[in-house]
């Protein structure tokens, strides 16, 4: 009478309801909390590629914090990660606000937004490294025909310069994120608001400021996060255009753990430089997760 | 399977029937395998794409030749250069991938105790056809006294210059010392025409001259014991010192230079000298007749060290002791770098790989072009990148995490001091050999 028990049993709230979790959070557990869990641990101990390692305690963060690669590249992530944010928040929010209007051909330019977003990082991040170029850029070569400048522009040569822009690509990459998601955000504020605020007579800016805005703000902190999330976390554009250089100005936490685990076989190490992005991330996907809760 | 069974009983030197006797192409003399190949064998060879067409086609046709002559098809995965790394040391750790792998410079002694013995190939080879020193370093592990890796060759680089503008500089022939270098960059920069080399992480480029720059200074990054750490020492400040001089007489944005941008920039006539193996002139050769016509190679020249001190990006052949087939692979190394193999492929190449064993130096391949002829001596000229230690981790960690190039990109576009861009490196070397 197994069977009998087994549909009893399952036939109480308290049971069923785990066991309908138990193949999602094994997957979920064997997929992602294992690796994670592991990487972790790993960054405790010694390991190269190729030689398991043993225990060493907190070594490897001991040694990043002295460690002025890993300083600069700690500074880059969070200025990188702090500018891009809320810069596509902002060109974001105003491509909404303008697309969000009736105009004619407003189908046309909203999928065309889209672009940047739906290009493969890697092609874009291609075209950017040319559009960058010491020799070649063609914003160089206008400005130079133009007369305004006399030599190229060396944006990726010099520390500050490589750092902007690579947030100009990360920028014009991300911005359709929060333009797609602000725009849906528009659209599902009733009318009848507005239609009050203007009876009222309020002007445009206080409508956005006391009525818009505020109806955002669940939604802002939403897209912030996630963006927030593949900002820290952005390999691509930085592996294809600068590598990390020149010297280490522009190496994110991700792309320095690539360098020193995968290809220089520190294992330990970089898997220690990315734990460290774990925090950072953990508090951000704590912000998204309660402000979905409250939002729902 | 008949075909290739029947090949097998062939290859093992057995009576031949009809069927073998109808596959026509067969070679004249019967191939004597020098390693009893395993019943059934199959391999699985990873390797670098081929940095030109006739490479991978030679080395197919090789292949094939090899199934011919012993029964065993290998199949051959071909991916860009800088992933091999990774993907072989993810083979080592799962214990799972191919049998062998086509790598570059420590790769083999990174996981020295899962490769097989390799000692009887390349000792026959060696006899044969007689090994650069540099190439005993790289396939000979000290600390297990035995062969570990089969050297391939290098993709040897040479300087790339532009003829008229030398000569318009006052320059009748390239000079062959660091001093008469920088005298000729400088005039080079007056004439309007600057020279480049990259200082960006341009993994091939960019270690390739800063270490031969470091090399020919003396300067080192540690001592010969791979333990004590050498290079925050007078020789490796001299060379910074020395390097600004250079620096000053670049074209403006080598600071973010990848492998790609200096062969653009020689090709597009921004730049009248830098560093690169034959494949600007391969392509100036295609697209770019009068640059191929008005350009040429020369040896990096040498420094107050008085011998040259070259870095090429060094390729070995290892094979994994997982395989099923550790014979079939060892007869496949040996097969593929005997003259019958070898010698069509490196011919095929037209320069771009420089084998490591001597007798290849006679080919006409290096002679006739002789604006190939430069590449032809680069790993004799070259000192293993882990100079003055031994190839393994720790130097291939160095290589990795770009120390010496960042080093001299420090020294230059940073603008610290040497003896803080060397103490910096020193920092860094410091954790690796740790």
């Amino acid at each position: 009478m197994a069977a009998g028990r087994l549909s009893l049993a399952l036939d109480r709230g308290a049971w069923f309801g785990p066991a309908l979790v138990v193949p999602a959070a094994a997957l979920l557990g064997l997929l992602l909390a294992y690796p994670l869990g592991l990487g972790v641990w790993l960054g405790f101990q010694d390991a190269k590629i190729g030689a398991p390692g043993t225990f060493i305690g907190l070594e490897n963060y001991q040694y990043l914090l002295d460690d002025p690669v890993f300083r600069l590249t700690a500074l880059n992530t969070a200025l990188y990660t702090v500018v891009t944010v809320a810069l596509k928040l902002a060109l974001g929010l105003g491509l909404a606000l303008v697309l969000n209007q009736r105009f004619a051909g407003v189908r046309f330019w909203r999928s065309v937004l889209l672009l940047p977003y739906v290009v493969p990082t890697v092609l874009s991040a291609f075209a950017w490294w040319w559009i960058f170029d010491p020799q070649f850029s063609f914003i160089s070569w206008a400005l130079v025909k133009l007369g305004l400048i006399r030599h190229n522009i060396d944006f990726l040569g010099d520390s500050w310069l490589a750092r902007g822009s690579l947030m100009v690509a990360n920028i014009w990459r991300g911005t359709p994120f929060f333009t797609i998601g602000y725009l849906a955000g528009l659209q599902s504020i009733p009318t009848d608001v507005y239609e009050a605020a203007q009876i009222d007579g309020a002007r445009a800016l206080r409508v956005f400021r006391e009525i818009t805005w505020p109806l955002l703000m669940p939604l802002t902190v939403i897209l912030t996060t996630f963006s927030a999330i593949f900002t820290f976390t952005d390999f691509q554009l930085v592996w294809t255009i600068t590598r990390g250089g020149p010297a280490n100005a522009t190496h994110l936490f991700v792309t320095l753990a690539y360098q020193r685990a995968i290809v220089g076989g520190a294992m330990s190490e970089g898997a220690a430089i990315a734990a460290v992005t774990l925090p950072a991330l953990g508090l951000l996907a704590y912000a998204a997760l309660r402000a979905i809760r409250e939002r729902a | 399977m008949t075909l290739r069974r029947s090949f097998m009983k062939w290859g093992l030197g057995l009576a031949a029937g009809a069927a073998t006797r109808s596959f026509a192409q067969a070679p004249a003399t019967k191939y004597a395998p020098m390693f009893p190949v395993e019943k059934d064998a199959q391999l699985r060879l990873l390797r670098w794409s081929g940095f030109i067409k006739a490479d991978e086609e030679a080395w197919n046709a090789n292949s094939k030749k090899f199934q011919e002559a012993t029964g065993v098809a290998v199949s051959v995965e071909y991916i860009t250069w800088e992933d091999v790394r990774p993907k072989a040391a993810m083979a080592a750790n799962l214990g799972t991938g191919p049998d062998l792998v086509m790598g570059w410079y420590d790769d083999p002694h990174i996981y020295p105790q899962r490769l097989v013995d390799v000692s009887d190939v390349a000792e026959d080879l060696g006899k044969r056809l007689g090994w650069y020193d540099v190439a005993r370093s790289y396939g000979y592990s000290k600390q297990l006294k035995h062969w570990i890796g089969v050297p391939i060759g290098g993709t040897v680089q040479a300087l790339n210059y532009r003829i008229s503008w030398m000569k318009e500089a006052g320059f009748d022939k390239f000079p062959d010392s660091i001093d008469g270098l920088i005298k000729l960059s400088r005039a080079l920069k007056g004439k309007g025409h600057p020279m480049g080399f990259a200082l960006g992480h341009a993994v091939g480029d960019g270690n390739a001259w800063t270490h031969w720059w470091l090399w020919a200074h003396g300067g080192k990054a540690v001592e010969a014991d791979d333990k004590t750490i050498a290079i925050n020492k007078q020789e490796t400040w001299t060379a910074l010192d020395n390097v600004r001089e250079l620096y000053a007489q670049m074209v403006p944005g080598v600071a973010s230079w990848l492998d790609p941008n200096n062969n653009r920039a020689f090709l597009a006539g921004e730049v009248s000298i830098t560093n690169n193996g034959i494949s600007i002139y391969a392509a100036a050769k295609k697209d770019f007749p009068q640059i191929a016509q008005d350009m040429d190679h020369a040896n990096f020249p040498v420094g107050p060290v008085g011998k040259p001190t070259e870095l090429a990006v060094f390729s070995q052949a290892f094979i994994f002791k997982y395989s099923r087939f550790p014979n079939a692979a060892k007869e496949y190394l040996r097969f593929m770098l005997s003259p019958e193999q070898a010698e069509p492929w490196v011919d095929a190449m037209n320069g771009y790989v420089t084998p490591a064993l001597k007798k290849y130096r006679d080919l006409p391949v290096w002679t006739r072009d002789p604006k190939t002829t430069p590449f032809r001596d680069g790993i004799a000229r070259m000192l293993p990148n882990s100079y003055a230690g031994s190839p393994g981790q720790h130097a291939a960690a160095a290589l990795a995490d770009f120390v010496v190039l960042d080093m001299f990109a420090d020294a230059t576009v940073n603008g610290l001091t040497s003896k803080d861009a060397a103490k910096r490196a020193e920092g860094r070397l410091r954790r690796i050999y740790r």
